[in-house]
């Protein structure tokens, strides 16, 4: 192996040259890599990086052909090792995949198979890859592995089940099938996006670790421009199935040459600095100015604006939540069941127009804290008063018309918009379920909605599997406003999108904010997103409210070491920007 | 899950006791003396008559004769039919038959489906899809009458391969066509649901992560498509078993399988009210104790389910 790897050290490891990639639908070919080139040499680590769309995935599929559905190459070769992958046959394929590329998938959650214990799935990449024969053998290399990429109790979690799993231990899981065989390259597909940021940052320092002492070329592909730098001496920026630029990551970040570059890194929020303010101007006027490339979506200018304003609010509490407990009960199979407390004694207040973030990684309890102020769960003890009413108390009319003064907003607009309904439909429904208005009022209600979040009023028609994740975000956004609520509570609203989409969604929510003088819950794992959205912070760990301060006191002198530990995990922090 | 079995076989009592109460009082509801069936053409003398009532308790009202029955049950009587034969050894005589006739059409439809419902699902749009798709098509528009006297008239007349009834004694090669049948009356659904599970979970993110792995086509579809495709197909086939144990009455009438169906058509036509009673109540039994077994099969296949309350 080091022989082979002396000799070819000058010949790149991995020669991309003028890749094509396209997809067959029923209108014809859909294009989705232009000419991509790219050269890896040994040892080396890359980071590609652009929003969902731009052929990232795709390129990283297509270098170990492995294209989703109907994906084709139709130009171009992938020289791997002096061989072209593009044109080699599913024998030779199979060879390699795994052997001497590796590839680590983006979601743990469907990557491994739910039928087939954690032991199983990784044993068979042993034995498929020739790593070790006999029973025993493949077992032990199996734990080795697994423990390799970090999970120390592997010998007793061999049986277990993915779903017994977290997602962080899955992917570490997926790690260590991906490194098993010591590949010379590792695809990395965007390996911790599902994850919280204290789990990313030692899952891919843990990587970064193995790959280094391995001397494994490493392609990392995130849409986390601060992430990409962090990680990666190179950068790769692709836009529409392009490579638009590509260099040294420092030069780019602070040098950027081409537009979408400029506004990639005007737009990620782990590189801003302050608060989005309402802006002043249109609302509909927003989506021209994302779609004028010269004309930045800049948060950060805006966000200096914001504060400036931020002394006049007058602070009347809208929500109190007062000494606030949830204890759930877990079985343990039989009749024995524990007490676990998801919420432990919060106590926290919103002002009226003003943005409370509750931040915490998964598991701390914050989203539990979500529902119970929607009253879909009832508090174990301790109150909460919205407006000065007591919620524990209501029922049937009385908590209806709370409902419509307080609505929420979820994390996956996938998940949370029914499939059959049409958007105009979807957006109506409070409006129907609270009885307000004659059919042809409610359809008015529904442009006006539409207009206020920027979306075309034909979308109306349109069913949500044709709309893209900001699309569908901003629909969900329309319904909670439906109301004309008091109150909004964002539970993970802007986790799941894009960078570019996420500034214009956060953007949307501080206009609508100024506009309307909504109070927002915000809640959310990425301090990086606090920063630009909320006034307040709540950080929570384990149940608790561990910190409460102003925004600006929480990133400029944590109190709490758990807070640093947040912050340090924002990825990019440190970088120095010039825009 | 020991607690979980013991849970699902104490709700089956109720739907028991229902069951056999509604089934009771339908039967009674059927026109005609029952006591009079048994004279035939004759006239009987009504001082026998009223004997004969008294001995199968006709002469009771409803409710009463339920609970006797129901009492009979509990000890595992099922009282004689009109001809004097104990409706007990009926049932153990002809449930065999049923069962073996039902395990293996069930057995052909496995085989068949999953093989066919395989390939079709890999190769999607393919001509062999759109072939399985237009023969599923005729199979499950055709009435099983149908299939069973063309089976009979090619495979057993014409061609000779089988023989067109089955005898004495149901041995297992007089089954193999009556079972052939029934497979394929009902392997249409079981295709097209094969077909669509392996189509679904081949864009599973994990089959994809699979190759990456290197492991082999040859591999990849057995353990990673297959394996998982099987979870809906199997409570299906567990179905289907179910519907088949309590009785093919057309195609055993039709075969002259002394199973299940063909004794218990025979019943309702001569009015055997015990006959009728009792064989129906161990068939909602069986169903029910085939429904149990289904969900724990189900644990088995799929290691997210776990039956714990």
């Amino acid at each position: 192996m080091n022989a082979a790897a002396a000799s070819t050290a000058d010949a790149p490891l991995l020669q991309v040259r003028n890749l094509h990639v396209g997809f067959r639908t029923q209108n014809g070919v859909v294009k989705a890599l232009n000419g991509v080139d790219l050269t890896l040499h040994e040892g080396e680590t890359v980071a590609i990086v652009g929003e969902s769309g731009s052929g990232k995935s795709t390129t990283a599929a297509a270098i170990i052909n492995l294209l989703p559905g109907s994906g084709q190459i139709t130009e171009g070769e992938v020289l791997f090792q002096g061989r072209d992958l593009a044109k080699a046959s599913p024998r030779e394929l199979e060879d390699i995949r795994g052997r001497l590329i590796g590839y680590v998938p983006q979601d743990p959650m469907s990557n491994l198979n739910p039928v087939w214990s954690i032991g199983f799935q990784v044993e068979e990449t042993i034995r498929a890859n020739g790593l070790a024969t006999g029973k025993k053998e493949v077992r032990a290399k199996a734990i080795e592995v697994l423990e390799q990429a970090g999970l120390a109790d592997a010998d007793q979690r061999l049986r277990q089940f993915p779903h017994q799993f977290s997602g962080g231990m899955r992917q570490r899981v997926l790690i260590g099938i991906g490194l098993a065989a010591s590949p010379r390259l590792l695809i990395a597909d965007e390996p911790t996006s599902a994850l919280d940021v204290t789990v990313q940052r030692r899952i891919l320092d843990h990587l970064a670790t193995l790959t280094e002492d391995a001397g494994t070329a490493v392609i990392f592909i995130t849409h986390d421009l601060g992430l990409a730098a962090e990680r990666a001496k190179k950068l790769i920026v692709m836009y529409k199935g392009k490579i638009v630029e590509s260099g040294p990551s420092v030069e780019i970040l602070q040098n950027p040459q081409h537009p979408y570059t400029q506004r990639l890194i005007a737009a990620a929020p782990s590189l801003a600095s302050r608060r989005i303010a309402f802006s002043g101007q249109e609302l509909g006027s927003i989506e021209h100015v994302a779609a004028n490339e010269s004309d930045k979506v800049d948060l950060i200018t805006a966000a200096e604006r914001r504060v400036e304003n931020l002394d006049a609010k007058p602070s009347e509490s809208v929500i109190v939540v007062d000494h606030l407990t949830k204890n759930f009960k877990i079985r343990q199979g039989g009749f024995r069941s524990t007490e676990f407390t998801a919420v432990d004694d919060v106590s926290f207040s919103i002002a009226k127009g003003t943005t409370m973030a509750l931040v915490g990684e998964s598991g701390s309890g914050k989203s539990t804290v979500a529902k119970l102020l929607l009253k879909l769960e009832d508090a174990t003890s301790g109150t909460i008063t919205i407006n000065g009413t007591d919620v524990a108390s209501l029922k049937g009319r009385a908590l209806l018309n709370l409902r419509s003064r307080m609505q929420p907003v979820f994390q996956d607009p996938y998940g949370t918009l029914d499939p059959l309904h049409n958007i105009g439909n979807t957006i109506a429904e409070p409006l129907k379920t609270h009885g307000v208005g004659t059919r042809n009022e409610r359809r008015d209600r529904v442009f006006e909605l539409l207009d206020q979040v920027s979306l075309p009023r034909v979308i109306a028609g349109r069913y949500p599997n044709e709309l893209s994740g900001g699309q569908r975000q901003r629909v969900a956004i329309a319904r909670a406003l439906a109301l004309k609520p008091e109150i909004v509570i964002l539970d993970e609203a802007v986790s799941a999108l894009d960078v570019l989409v996420q500034a214009q969604i956060l953007r949307l929510l501080a206009d609508l904010q100024g506009e309307l003088g909504l109070t927002y819950l915000f809640i959310t794992h990425d301090l990086a997103v606090v920063r630009v959205i909320a006034d307040n912070v709540c950080v929570m760990q384990r149940g608790r409210i561990v910190e409460a301060a102003t925004t600006d006191e929480v990133f400029d002198n944590p109190k709490q070491a758990y807070t640093r530990e947040l912050l340090d995990a924002i990825p990019g922090a440190g970088i120095q920007m010039g825009v | 899950m020991a607690f979980y079995i013991l849970r699902r076989l104490l709700q089956a009592i109720p739907v028991l006791l229902g069951a056999t109460f509604l089934i009771y009082f339908m039967v009674f509801a059927m026109p005609g003396n029952p006591a009079l069936a048994l004279f035939g053409e004759r006239t009987p003398n009504p001082a026998v008559l009223a004997q004969v009532e008294a001995r199968y308790h006709l002469d009771q009202p409803f409710i009463v004769q339920y609970l006797y029955y129901l009492g009979n049950v509990f000890r595992l009587d099922f009282g004689t039919s009109f001809s004097g034969q104990p409706i007990g050894e009926t049932l153990l005589r002809t449930f065999p038959v049923t069962a073996r006739l039902a395990a293996l059409a069930i057995l052909f439809e496995m085989i068949i489906g999953l093989a066919v419902g395989l390939w079709s699902g890999l190769r999607k749009g393919g001509v062999f899809d759109s072939v399985t798709l237009v023969i599923s098509l005729v199979l499950i528009s055709v009435p099983i009458f149908v299939l069973c006297f063309l089976g009979q008239f090619f495979l057993g007349y014409k061609l000779g391969w089988f023989r067109s009834t089955v005898s004495a004694g149901a041995p297992i090669q007089d089954l193999i066509l009556p079972a052939l049948i029934l497979a394929f009356s009902l392997v249409a659904f079981n295709i097209r649901l094969t077909r669509s599970s392996v189509i679904e979970t081949a864009g599973n993110d994990f089959v994809r992560t699979a190759y990456s792995k290197g492991l082999r086509r040859s591999r990849v579809i057995p353990v990673h498509i297959l394996r998982n495709s099987l979870i809906p197909v199997t409570t299906n086939l567990g179905a289907d078993f179910g519907i088949l144990l309590v009785g093919a009455t057309v195609t055993e009438g039709i075969f002259n399988v002394p199973g299940v169906g063909n004794t218990l058509y025979k019943a309702i036509v001569i009015g055997e009210r015990p006959t009728v009673v009792s064989f129906v109540t161990v068939m909602v039994l069986l169903y029910l104790v085939v429904n149990i077994l289904i969900d724990l099969l189900y644990a088995v296949l799929d290691p997210r389910i776990r039956y714990v309350k």
